[in-house]
């Protein structure tokens, strides 16, 4: 088991790879081979991420390094200073907890997906590109190198474009997969950009090297610039966030569960960008502020425009913008304040962490949830459904625990993670509190005029399908149950597995550089 | 016990969820104090329109999707037609947004910062 | 010879161009090249970032004694950046044809029946 533990943070990269290979060898021995084998892939990578979480938690969130390979990665220099060589990953708490996120939205995404492709082709290559995202989605969070996570990032944006256009038969589906692909490939590109400056200036590629040499001078700011709005693109704050109601709305359903874990798999890079590599050397507070103007403008803007939607997958896509909202908004205060470090600081980032893995639950139970009723309305037009509630208890129930959860109502998870975003940011600057409080607001109406449009109101005219079928109904119930479960009890999980990540990104850039180049 | 604290104050889901159960139980007991010969789907429920008949439910009674919240988007319709048009739909527009927010950046963090 | 800065400052026109080709372009098919050129660009700038002055190609065979050699490290940078490039541009331009077999049009002012 500890050999298993070791060389989790690698094989959690290698096994859903090499399940995206095999799926279309193994979907020729007939579909019920096939779904056996993508659920074992997807069982073992959710255990593994288990593994590696408990590892890391247990040790408090202190850095570890992998090396691919497994010789040693530092060679002396003639000065007497030691480089890292070869391809590191380095997993410290937020590593880890991001690889939780990711395995609870991928594991719930493909059990749904099992009965949501039920009578349809095209399944292989639905599983492969599915498993692929979630490679390139581990690959990002492991890395500890900057061009390995470029290439991670690029796979993940092929991965995803070929998700949301999968349906070829749909115009809507391409017109979003171009747009989508444009813009992606167009802020990796900017991203490279600036891993080559980087290089050129410090003359290594791993980050903790990097972190080392940075000097603050005009070069690594322009790097700054070229990263930050490039990774704040991918993860959808606006104002260049037009892209993901499209990318959302388009892909099918189980798919914009994992698409949201793979914005936020961007937010992750951002951070681990501007806390581990650049950190206080150059202008934290002037970035913190920046952030928190990203953030103001994404919560307000997601909420506004999803109360106009009539499309239910775009309104929940829009939501989902919103949220990366609060996320940007508790790390932009823990950043702004990095150099005095006051208390609400490490508040602010608890709250905005935590709230990573909330809105990761709550935005895949309410997709899943819009997979179902269009998929028994047979229309995704608000305008057009009525009175799913009659037929579709359960799935009705589910949806209303993933609002409100997500809108904030206590006693749901979204209520605890906002709590602290509230607090924290209402020290710093009462104005931020309010955005975010009146926006929560909003966000209830936002779902109350999805719950009225799609499930209240007199029987549909064509009875549609029923009530979901058990396959669709077990995921989102193991959604809801992490839900209430993280409602019902935030101190443990928040004091387990939100604080070591905190704690990992606000104070523990030395022992990330230390971990590598050795004290 | 079980709860999270910030810097002002302490959130206790479980204390929460039992002050809940308990104001429940209380609407419930004072709910109990009503009439007891109260008999469902005959006269007695039916709404008093001064003895005229209640009509079929019309077409249009659901009130649905867009109409939900007209008179709120109507309000605030200086800012949505405006924001609504900034989200055209055009590739071109969407890679302007993006090129004006590196400008943006850029200016802030290498000038200003 | 001596050319100073001037490949980086190609490679920055590069990039500009493929930022004025997306911006201000309406076929698709343009659109594509645009982002090829903005990959050009890049790609360009990272190999040069390992040139040494009078330096030959990193490879150990038969290599002249007391020669300097660029570095290898962009070289593979640039490779990569090459392969993940191509993939790209095979699935923009998939995307294109699908569009064009549905939209009857490749003018990205028309192809908005996503928008709000």
């Amino acid at each position: 088991m500890s050999a298993l533990s070791v060389h989790a943070p690698v094989l959690l990269i290698a096994i859903p790879l090499l399940g995206a290979f095999a799926v279309p060898l193994i979907g020729k021995l007939g579909r019920g081979v096939r779904d056996v084998f993508v659920g074992l892939i997807a069982a073992f990578t959710a255990a593994l991420a288990g593994l590696l979480a408990a590892d890391v938690f247990g040790r408090g969130g202190a850095a570890s390094v992998y090396v691919l390979g497994g010789k040693p990665f530092n060679i002396p220099l003639p000065s007497g200073m030691t480089a890292p060589i070869r391809i590191l990953l380095e997993v410290d708490g937020m590593s880890a907890f991001m690889g939780l996120i990711t395995a609870l939205v991928t594991i719930t995404a493909i059990a749904f997906s099992f009965s949501y492709w039920k009578k349809r082709s095209g399944g292989n290559m639905y599983y492969s590109l599915l498993l692929l995202l979630t490679a390139g989605i581990f690959g990002m969070e492991m890395t500890g190198d900057m061009f390995n996570f470029f290439v991670f990032l690029e796979v993940t944006s092929i991965a995803a474009c070929g998700l949301i256009g999968f349906r070829v038969w749909l115009g809507r589906s391409q017109e979003a997969g171009f747009k989508v692909m444009t813009l992606y490939t167009v802020s990796g590109l900017f991203v490279l950009l600036a891993v080559g400056l980087l290089y050129g200036e410090h003359g290594g590629l791993n980050i903790a090297y990097l972190a080392h040499g940075l000097t603050g001078g005009l070069i690594d700011k322009i790097a700054l610039g070229l990263l930050l709005t490039g990774l704040a693109m991918k993860a959808g704050a606006v104002p260049m966030h037009m892209w993901a109601p499209d990318a959302y709305g388009e892909a099918p359903a189980p798919t914009s569960a994992v698409l949201v874990a793979n914005s936020q798999a961007s937010l992750y890079g951002l951070f681990r960008v501007l806390f581990t590599l650049f950190g206080i050397t150059v202008s934290a507070a002037t970035t913190g502020w920046i952030l928190i103007g990203f953030a103001l403008l994404t919560i307000f803007v997601g909420v506004t425009m999803a109360l106009v939607q009539n499309d239910i997958k775009r309104l929940i896509a829009y939501g989902a913008v919103s949220q990366i909202g609060y996320m940007l908004l508790g790390v932009g205060v823990g950043l702004a304040t990095i150099v005095a470090k006051p208390a609400y600081g490490l508040v602010a980032m608890q709250g905005g962490i935590f709230h990573m893995i909330n809105d990761a639950a709550c935005i895949g139970l309410l997709f899943l949830v819009a997979g179902a009723i269009s998929r028994a309305a047979g229309t995704r037009d608000l305008n057009k459904m009525g009175g799913l509630a009659h037929t579709m208890k359960y799935t009705s129930v589910f949806f209303v625990i993933g609002a409100f959860a997500l809108a904030g109502v206590p006693p749901f998870n979204g209520f605890a993670s906002k709590f602290l975003i509230y607090e924290a940011s209402f020290k710093l600057s009462p104005f931020l509190a309010i955005i975010a409080i009146l926006s929560s607001i909003l966000l209830l109406a936002v779902f109350v005029k999805a719950f009225q449009g799609a499930f209240l109101g007199p029987r549909p005219a064509s009875p549609g399908g029923g009530e979901a079928p058990l396959g669709m109904l077990i995921p989102m119930a193991a959604l809801t149950l992490v839900v209430i479960a993280f409602g019902l009890f935030p101190g443990f999980f928040v004091e387990r597995i939100v604080t070591p990540a905190a704690r990992a990104l606000w104070f523990g850039r030395d022992a990330y550089i230390s971990a590598i180049l050795g004290g | 016990m079980n709860g999270i604290t910030s810097g002002f104050g302490t959130w206790n889901p479980i204390a929460w969820t039992l002050l809940f159960i308990g104001i429940l139980i209380v609407a419930f007991f004072v709910r109990s104090f009503g009439r007891k010969d109260y008999k469902r789907n005959t006269g007695q429920t039916k709404a008093f329109l001064s003895g005229n008949e209640e009509p079929d439910a019309p077409a249009g009674l659901h009130v649905s999707g867009d109409n939900l919240y007209w008179g709120m988007v109507h309000g605030l319709s200086a800012y949505y037609k405006r924001v609504r048009k900034w989200h055209s739909g055009d590739l071109s527009d969407y890679v302007a947004w993006f090129i004006g927010g590196l400008a943006l950046i850029f200016v802030i963090i290498v000038w200003v910062g | 010879m001596n050319v100073g800065n001037l490949p980086f400052i190609v490679s920055a026109l590069l990039v500009v161009l493929g930022i004025y080709t997306l911006l201000f372009k309406r076929n698709l098919i343009k659109l594509v090249i645009g982002v090829s050129l903005i990959e050009t660009g890049v790609n360009l700038f990272l190999v040069m970032l390992g040139y040494r002055s009078e330096g030959i190609a990193p490879i150990y065979t038969f290599a002249p004694a007391g020669e300097r050699m660029v570095l290898p490290t962009p070289q593979a940078l640039t490779l990569t950046s090459i392969v993940i490039g191509l993939a790209t541009t095979a699935l923009l331009l998939s995307f294109a044809v699908f569009i064009w077999r549905h939209y009857g049009t490749l003018d990205v002012h028309k192809i908005k029946e996503l928008k709000g």
